[in-house]
C-alpha cells in the first residue's frame, strides 16, 4: 500500500469532530428528548391502508370528525399508501373500530387497520432494560477483551462502543425520528458491530505491538499507523458489505422496519469510524502515558 | 508443486452438492418456518395477573394455570399454535399469529371473563368460577349417548346446599354478561360433582366445559399492551424484507467475487450455506421469524462476509510477503482464526445480553443474531477453509491474479 496516512497524527482532529457531533446530540437530548413512539409512551398508533396516494386532507378530515382535534398524522409505505395516525390516548376497541368504519365510509373501500397499544409501565420497563443490557454487555465484553488482551484495549473499545450507539442516540433526537423497541434491538446490534470491527484492528495492533516492541512515541505512531492500514481495506469491505445489507434494508424493507434500518446504517458508518479514528487513538494516548510512566519509574530505581 | 486434478474435481463435487441440496431441499425448509406476527399478520397481547381475593399470592404455579387457562380459551378461538408465555413475575404473554378474525380474538382475550353461577333472577352471584375445581369440567355423555358437560366444584358443601336451596329451579351460568346455559337442578347433590345437560352438540358441550374451566382461572388477567397486525400489511412487510434481503445479497455477491475474485467466489458458497443452515435451524429449532430477525439475518451474513474478508485479506498479505500461494493460504487461515473467534464471541456476549434481559420481539431478534455467529463461524471459517484449501492444493490456481493480489504489489513491504 502506497497511501500512507497518518491517522494517529491527526488524532486531535478527529477527536474534536467526534466530540463536536456528540455534544450537538446531547444538547438535543437534554433539550428536546426522543421522539419516543408508542413502545415508551402511553397511546396508540394506528397504521390505515387506505391505498397508492390518498387525499391526505380527505384523511385528516375523517379523524376531525371522529373528535381528534388537528390529528397527528403523517403518509407512509412505499406507495405512500398508509395513514399513520398517533395519539397519546389508548384506543379502546370501539375507536379502532370507529376509525375503522368511517376510513372505510370516507374511501369507499376495504381499509386495513393496524393498531398497537401500550402501557407506559411496560415503556418504561423497557427502557430501563434497555439502558441494563447495554450496560451488562459492556462489562461483558470488558472482561472478555482485558483477558484476552489488556484492559486499555477493553476501555477503547468500549469508549468507541459508547461513541456509536451515542450517536445514532443524538441523531435520532436532534431530526426527531421515532423511536421504538426495535430501535433498542439496532442501537445493540451496532454495539456488537462496533466491537467485532474494533477487535479485528485492536488485534492487529497488539500483534505488530509485539514484533515491534516500540520504544519511542515515534515508533509507536508508525506501529499503531502500519496496523490501521493493513486492517484498512478489510474494515471498509466489510464495513461496505453490511451497509450495503442494511441500505438494501432501508431501501426496499417497507415502512414497518425503516427506522430500525436507518439506526443501522447511521450505527454501521460510526462503527467503521470510531474503530478507526476514536478507538486507537484513545488506546495510543493513554498507552504511551503508561509507558512514559513505566520509562520514569524504572530511571528512578536506576538512579 | 503438481497439478492434482483430484482435488479441483472434489471441490466442483462438493460445490454442486452444497448448491444441489440447497436447491432441492430450500423451499420446503423456508415454507416450515414460523412466521412472526408481524409477519403474517395477528393479534398479541400481555396480560398481567391480578390476584381475583386478598391475599391470593401469584406464584410460579398459578401463572402457569392461567396460561393453560388462556390457552383453553384460545383453543375455543380455533387458532393453531398459539404462543404463550410467561415473563417475568406477573406478565403472560399471547401471541396468535395468522388469527383470521383479530377482533373475535380481540373479544375473547381481550375482555378477562368472570364465570358467575347465578340466582334463577340472574342477577344474584351464587357461585364463582374461582369455585370450580380447576381443570375439572370436561366434556361427558349421559346414559342416553347425549353430550354433557361434567363439572367438579371445590367446596362439596357449598354446592350442596345451593342446590337444596334452588332445587327445581335453573341457575343460570354467565361469562361476564352473557348467559352460557341455565341448567335447572334436578336433585340435591351432596359430592360436589354435578352434570349440565341440555340440548349440546359434542362441540357445544366441549366450547362449554372449556369455558367453565378458564373460568376456573385463580386469577384476573390485565390487558397491558395489545398488538394486532393486519395480515395484508404483514405480508406486504414480509414480501419487502424478502425483497431487501435479495438485493443486499446479490450487492455482496457481485462486490465480494468483483474484489476476491477465486476465494471471493468460495466466499459466496460460503454464503449460500450460511444462508441455507440459519434457515435450517430456525426450522429445527421452532424460531418464530420476525421482521428485526430478518435484519439479524441479514447483518449476519454481514459478520460471515467479514470472517471471510479477514481470511483473505490475511492470505493476501501473506502473499505479497512473496509467500506462495500454498504457503500464503496456509498461514493466512491459521494466523486469521483467532482474530475472527475473538470479534465473534464479543458479538455474542452483547447478543446474549440482548435475548436475557430482552422481550418477546427483541428476544427473537437476539437468538437470530447468535444462530446467525454461530453458523457463520462454521460456514465461513471451517467451509471456507476447506474449500479454498482443495483449490489451492489444486495447483491449478497458482498465479496470485486469481487472489485478486497483484504482481507488482508481491514484495514490496
Amino acid at each position: 500500500m502506497n497511501f500512507k496516512f497518518d491517522f494517529v497524527g491527526k488524532r486531535k482532529l478527529f477527536f474534536i469532530l467526534s466530540a463536536t457531533i456528540l455534544l450537538i446530540g446531547i444538547a438535543s437530548l437534554l433539550l428536546q428528548g426522543l421522539n419516543l413512539g408508542v413502545d415508551f409512551v402511553s397511546g396508540s398508533r394506528v397504521d390505515i391502508n387506505i391505498g397508492p396516494d390518498f387525499d391526505m386532507e380527505k384523511g385528516k378530515a375523517a379523524l376531525e370528525e371522529l373528535g381528534y382535534d388537528n390529528p397527528n398524522i403523517r403518509k407512509a409505505g412505499n406507495q405512500r399508501e398508509l395513514l399513520v395516525f398517533r395519539t397519546d390516548e389508548s384506543l379502546d376497541r370501539e375507536k379502532v373500530n370507529a376509525i375503522r368504519d368511517q376510513f372505510q365510509k370516507e374511501f369507499g373501500k376495504q381499509v386495513a387497520v393496524n393498531e398497537q397499544t401500550v402501557d407506559p409501565i411496560v415503556g418504561r420497563e423497557l427502557a430501563r432494560n434497555a439502558l441494563i443490557s447495554v450496560l451488562i454487555a459492556s462489562v461483558g465484553i470488558i472482561l472478555y477483551v482485558t483477558l484476552r488482551f489488556e484492559y486499555r484495549f477493553a476501555m477503547a473499545a468500549v469508549a468507541a462502543l459508547f461513541h456509536d450507539a451515542l450517536f445514532v442516540i443524538g441523531m435520532f433526537s436532534l431530526f426527531q425520528w421515532e423511536v421504538d423497541l426495535v430501535f433498542v434491538a439496532a442501537v445493540l446490534t451496532i454495539v456488537g458491530y462496533s466491537v467485532n470491527d474494533t477487535i479485528v484492528i485492536f488485534d492487529r495492533i497488539r500483534e505488530n505491538f509485539e514484533a515491534d516492541k516500540p520504544k519511542r512515541w515515534e515508533e509507536l505512531v508508525e506501529t499503531v499507523n502500519r496496523s490501521l492500514r493493513e486492517t484498512l481495506v478489510r474494515s471498509l469491505n466489510t464495513g461496505l458489505t453490511v451497509i450495503f445489507a442494511a441500505v438494501a434494508l432501508l431501501v426496499f424493507g417497507g415502512e414497518s422496519i425503516r427506522f430500525f434500518s436507518l439506526a443501522l446504517v447511521l450505527g454501521l458508518i460510526a462503527g467503521i469510524y470510531s474503530s478507526i479514528f476514536i478507538a486507537s487513538q484513545i488506546w495510543i494516548t493513554w498507552k504511551w502515558k503508561s509507558m512514559e510512566r513505566e520509562k520514569r519509574k524504572a530511571s528512578t530505581v536506576t538512579e | 508443486m503438481k497439478v492434482r486434478k483430484g482435488r479441483f474435481i472434489l471441490f466442483c463435487l462438493l460445490v454442486i452438492a452444497i448448491l444441489a441440496t440447497v436447491a432441492a431441499t430450500s423451499m420446503d425448509i423456508a415454507r416450515g418456518i414460523t412466521l412472526g406476527l408481524d409477519l403474517q399478520g395477528g393479534f398479541e397481547v400481555l396480560y398481567e395477573a391480578k390476584p381475583l381475593e386478598k391475599g391470593q399470592p401469584i406464584n410460579e404455579q398459578v401463572l402457569s394455570d392461567a396460561s393453560k387457562a388462556v390457552s383453553q380459551r384460545i383453543d375455543v378461538l380455533g387458532v393453531t399454535e398459539p404462543q404463550i408465555s410467561v415473563e417475568g413475575q406477573d406478565r403472560i404473554r399471547v401471541q396468535l399469529a395468522g388469527v383470521d378474525d383479530p377482533d373475535r380474538a380481540r373479544e375473547i382475550l381481550g375482555t378477562p371473563a368472570v364465570l358467575t353461577f347465578r340466582a334463577p333472577d340472574g342477577e344474584t352471584i351464587l357461585m364463582r368460577g374461582t369455585d370450580l375445581a380447576q381443570g375439572g369440567s370436561r366434556l361427558d355423555y349421559d346414559e342416553n349417548g347425549r353430550p354433557v358437560v361434567s363439572v367438579k366444584f371445590k367446596d362439596s358443601k357449598k354446592f350442596a346446599d345451593l342446590t337444596k336451596e334452588y332445587l327445581g329451579q335453573p341457575v343460570p351460568i354467565y361469562l361476564d354478561e352473557n348467559e352460557l346455559s341455565s341448567p335447572v337442578i334436578q336433585n340435591v347433590i351432596s359430592n360436589g360433582q354435578a352434570q349440565i345437560s341440555g340440548n349440546f352438540t359434542p362441540e357445544e358441550a366441549q366450547e362449554l366445559a372449556d369455558l367453565l374451566n378458564a373460568g376456573a382461572l385463580p386469577v384476573q388477567l390485565d390487558e397491558i399492551q395489545s398488538f394486532a397486525v393486519d395480515s395484508s400489511l404483514g405480508a406486504a412487510s414480509l414480501q419487502q424484507s424478502l425483497v431487501a434481503g435479495l438485493y443486499g445479497i446479490a450487492i455482496i455477491f457481485i462486490f465480494i467475487i468483483g474484489y476476491y475474485r477465486l476465494p471471493g467466489f468460495v466466499a459466496v458458497i460460503t454464503l449460500i450455506t450460511y444462508g441455507y443452515l440459519v434457515l435450517l435451524t430456525f426450522n429445527l429449532l421452532h424460531v418464530t421469524l420476525t421482521l428485526p430477525g430478518i435484519a439479524a439475518f441479514i447483518l449476519g451474513i454481514g459478520m460471515a462476509v467479514d470472517a471471510n474478508i479477514i481470511m483473505y485479506e490475511r492470505i493476501k498479505d501473506e502473499m505479497r510477503l512473496g509467500k506462495s500461494v500454498a504457503s500464503a493460504n496456509k498461514s493466512g487461515s491459521r494466523r486469521s482464526f483467532l482474530t475472527i473467534f475473538d470479534a465473534n464471541v464479543t458479538t455474542i456476549i452483547a447478543a446474549g445480553v440482548l435475548f436475557y434481559f430482552g422481550t418477546a420481539g427483541v428476544r427473537g431478534f437476539a437468538v437470530s443474531l447468535i444462530v446467525g455467529i454461530v453458523v457463520s463461524f462454521l460456514a465461513a471459517v471451517a467451509l471456507s477453509r476447506i474449500l479454498l484449501g482443495l483449490l489451492v492444493r489444486s495447483g491449478l490456481f497458482r498465479r496470485p491474479g486469481w487472489y485478486g493480489v497483484k504482481e507488482d504489489e508481491i514484495g514490496e513491504l
